[in-house]
């Protein structure tokens, strides 16, 4: 049975790490409990949920210092009152997971967990200012900081975003905010293939409208979000945020464009916060089963390609988002992780991550994607640099 | 005037000098390699011009497989590599030292793949960081980091500095605009970070060698973001009978939730060295001026400076002037974009780039102008007020050598002063040798071994760029 330490204070958690050290005990970091971050199990758990609190909110300079534990929902309800929020959009993947636990500041930021504009406003790690953490050595460290422009000595704040827990324990997160826009809207473009959307997307992407969400729903996804509110067919949507009147102007300029690929209707700024929510969290595909669901990042033009390629071989159903450079593939069976990959690296690269399958299938199938040989060795030397005892999980 | 130090050139690298010089014949091309100490003069300093070394050799290397045979060999002899760009760098990045080979890639300056369904540009690392945007701009796009030295800097300089610029405020810097990198390691061997995709598995190695000065391996080519260019841009003039005001009414149009695309500070002395050189239209009478810059469509443009002018006038601002033309906007920023070039040929400076938390704008103006005038210095602030990144440019006379030791001196506290208030050593010019042994003032001895440790990972010898960055006192032994 693992033990489950979870430190009040950033000392105590260095005494924790140093007592594991000692007795050869390895430890597994956990956020929200979420998700399981690297397949580590029986080991110890090191967890963040007392580290919990906003240390400092200066909504005037647009950043936030919260401890790693800090529930994402108080972040939210504290951003509300000023009108401000985080650009990523951070997901929330337990309804499709069918897990439990509360999302955390430090478990998003530890994942760099990205919503529907991070193909314009960047990831989590883009707006991740400054960290603090508790290394394997049990030394508390401090990189980053907490203005917008930083490039004193190595970003070790970018090292540690994403690194799902194998390198440190993160300890408090300071990133930048972004207003709230006063409106969006949905442009939703219907009867497209996937091969058009992915055209019409990339017209829109050119056009100076800053559209901030480009995602292709194909039929069979269509029905499963906005209660099925959207019109027949596969639905292309585009959403435009800002000031009212711009986003009316956009709206218009863009509808016009698009209206040339199919039929198009617009959404008002509600169901455009629904959708884009619910495309983010991966809603149709949160079916209460355990049928693979991989996370393919590729370049956006080779979205459709590979699922294109993939359908001539094997049941999947997919949609995508980021204009198509993040699809998320649902397999009807096996999660098929080689051709999967074998299609990827033909059309150019990316990668995959198994978010999803039977407890037999995750146990069995390479979860993250290999790494070239020269690159798994480097990350293996960095790693061993913050946790010389390897006593967090690796995971590449 | 206490100088600078550099690492003790090795006497085992010196006494090969010219055995080195010959096996790196071997390696590269003809035309690809400088080492007569005449030729060797142009790449003794970089834009940080008070101090110089003259580098062993200086490789000019025509493709990826090249650099990764020079690097190899030096890896293999432990001999010191300078990476060098442009030479652009305004804190000594690329700077050599006697022992070093200079890596130069100025010959690799070709624009590999325009893509624009996909928004992006695949490009060799010494391209122009102006020759991306000047490629695409006919269809449409921009690369959107914007140092003032674009015309010359290298895109493979700005990801060892993570380059800034005026319109960084709205797009961000060098890092949030860098998809992937061919990188050249220490020992030769050649990896691929990221590309295309938006993001890439595993660690952020991509993010980590962003800023990383040249120290954890060779950049050959790069994955950058392509942006479609706005409607229209439309920069307007606010002049100001303070700094502090003009700081206050910054911080108050960033709390307001609108975010324009550039917001850039001058005060009375830099106006006045900008317009002399520009003619950009700039009010002479006004203490402080900010450039405010919008894009979009006509009405998102008067939409949104109706909003910003309201605030300034809060502020009491004087002035408030539009760019009538295109002419007239490229006029205003050519003023801007040349205070650094335009004040050097009034003075010699020294210009800082500490960033401060936008609150703390009036505060360490303040603060600056007095610590200029406790050490009977002039200071022109040009900067980016938006992001808190401030240049104070400190005059000096370079032949006076107390002039100048007061000018670093005077250096050094506003910088200090810049962490002490919450920021940093440096914006978007790197640490180099100038801020180096600062670098103690701004972390905990527990967090420089920690990046230390880390860069180690990659150069285990320290060879890459070794006297920058790090305090050379308390290193870890190779």
């Amino acid at each position: 049975m693992s033990v489950i330490h979870d430190p009040l204070s950033e000392e105590a958690a260095a005494r924790i790490i140093l007592s594991a050290a000692a007795a050869g005990s390895p430890l597994q970091i956990r956020g929200g409990g979420t998700r399981t971050l690297a397949q580590a199990g029986g080991r110890d758990i090191l967890s963040s949920a007392n580290l919990s609190g906003i240390v400092a909110y200066n909504p005037a300079e647009m950043t936030m210092t919260a401890r790693s534990g800090t529930p994402l929902e108080e972040i939210a309800a504290a951003l509300e009152k000023h009108r401000q929020m985080l650009a990523f959009e951070p997901l929330d993947l337990r309804p499709v997971l069918g897990t439990g636990g509360i999302p955390t500041i430090g478990g998003v930021f530890a994942t760099n967990a990205s919503g529907a504009r991070r193909f314009v406003a960047g990831a989590a790690r883009d707006s991740l200012l400054g960290v603090r953490f508790v290394n394997g050595a049990g030394e508390i460290i401090k990189a980053g900081g907490r203005v917008m422009k930083n490039v004193t000595g190595l970003d070790l704040a970018k090292l540690l975003a994403g690194s799902r827990g194998t390198l440190a324990f993160l300890t408090e997160v300071t990133f930048r905010l972004l207003p709230v826009p006063e409106d969006a809207a949905t442009i939703v473009v219907s009867g497209l293939n996937d091969a058009e959307a992915a055209a019409a997307m990339a017209t829109a992407m050119s056009m100076t409208v800053e559209v901030s969400g480009a995602a292709h729903l194909p039929e069979s996804v269509r029905g499963r979000v906005l209660g099925g509110r959207l019109p027949d067919g596969a639905a292309t949507v585009l959403r435009l945020e800002g000031l009212a009147a711009s986003v009316a102007v956009r709206a218009e300029k863009l509808s016009a464009a698009m209206a040339s690929f199919g039929a198009v209707s617009v959404l008002d700024a509600g169901a455009t916060a629904q959708l884009w929510r619910e495309i983010r969290d991966v809603q149709p595909y949160a079916d209460g089963t355990a049928r693979p669901l991989w996370r393919v990042s590729v370049a956006p033009t080779v979205g459709h390609q590979l699922v294109a390629a993939l359908r001539l071989e094997t049941g999947v159903d997919a949609y995508y988002d980021w204009q198509g450079g993040l699809v998320w593939l649902r397999m009807e069976a096996n999660p098929e992780a080689e051709l999967v990959r074998r299609y990827i690296k033909a059309l150019g690269g990316g990668h995959a991550t198994l978010m999803r399958a039977s407890a037999a299938a995750m146990a069995t199938t390479p979860v993250l994607q290999p790494q070239a040989e020269a690159i798994a060795a480097l990350s293996t030397r960095i790693k061993e640099k913050l946790d010389p005892a390897g006593l967090f999980p690796a995971g590449w | 005037m206490e100088q600078i130090g550099f690492l003790p050139p090795k006497a085992a690298v010196l006494s090969r000098r010219r055995e080195i010089v010959a096996d790196l014949a071997d390696l590269l091309p003809e035309g690809c390699l400088v080492h007569e100490p005449r030729e060797l003069v142009p790449f003794e300093t970089d834009a940080f011009v008070s101090y110089r070394r003259v580098p062993l050799a200086v490789a000019l290397p025509e493709t990826t497989a090249q650099v990764a045979a020079v690097l190899k060999y030096c890896h293999r002899y432990a001999i010191p590599v300078v990476p060098r760009g442009a030479g652009t760098s305004l804190s000594g990045g690329a700077i050599p030292q006697e022992d070093a080979v200079v890596l130069g890639l100025s010959k690799m300056s070709r624009i590999l793949e325009v893509d624009y369904a996909n928004r992006t540009a695949i490009v060799q690392a010494g391209v122009t960081n102006l020759a991306i945007s000047d490629a695409v701009s006919a269809d449409g796009y921009f690369y959107a980091p914007d140092p003032s030295s674009q015309l010359a800097c290298t895109i493979g300089g700005n990801i060892g500095m993570n380059s800034g610029g005026a319109h960084c405020l709205k797009y961000g810097v060098t890092t949030n605009n860098l998809l992937g990198v061919k990188l050249v390691l220490v020992d030769g061997t050649v990896v691929e970070l990221g590309g295309k995709a938006l993001d890439a598995p595993g660690l952020d190695l991509l993010g980590l060698v962003c800023g990383s000065e040249g120290q954890l391996g060779i950049v050959t080519e790069a994955t950058v973001r392509l942006i479609a260019k706005p409607e229209g841009a439309r920069p307007v003039l606010f002049g100001f009978d303070s700094s502090e005001e003009a700081g206050a009414c910054v911080a108050d149009i960033i709390a307001a939730g609108i975010i324009p695309v550039a917001i850039e500070f001058m005060d009375k002395p830099a106006i006045a060295i900008c317009e002399a050189f520009a003619g950009a239209g700039y009010p002479s009478d006004v203490e402080a001026l900010l450039i405010v810059e919008v894009e979009g469509s006509e009405a998102e443009m008067d939409d949104m400076l109706r909003s910003i002018i309201e605030i300034a006038r809060r502020h009491g601002v004087r002035v408030v002037k539009e760019s009538q033309s295109a002419t007239q906007a490229a006029l205003i920023w050519k003023g801007r974009k040349s205070a650094f070039g335009a004040t050097g040929r009034i003075a010699d400076y020294i210009c800082m780039d500490g960033t401060v938390p936008l609150s703390q704008l009036p505060n360490v103006l303040r603060g600056t102008a007095e610590i200029i005038e406790r050490h009977g210095l002039r200071v022109a602030n040009v900067f980016h007020a938006g992001d808190g990144n401030m240049h104070p440019l400190i005059l000096f006379d370079a032949n006076d050598p107390d002039d100048a030791a007061r000018a670093e001196e005077a250096g050094n506290e506003i910088l200090k002063l810049c962490v002490d208030v919450g920021g940093c050593l440096t914006g978007e010019h790197g640490v180099g040798i100038e801020k180096r042994d600062l670098m103690r003032h701004q972390y905990a001895e527990a967090d420089l071994a920690q990046q230390m440790a880390v860069r180690a990972a990659f150069d285990p010898q320290w060879i890459l760029n070794p006297s920058k960055v790090f305090p050379l006192e308390g290193r870890p032994a190779a």
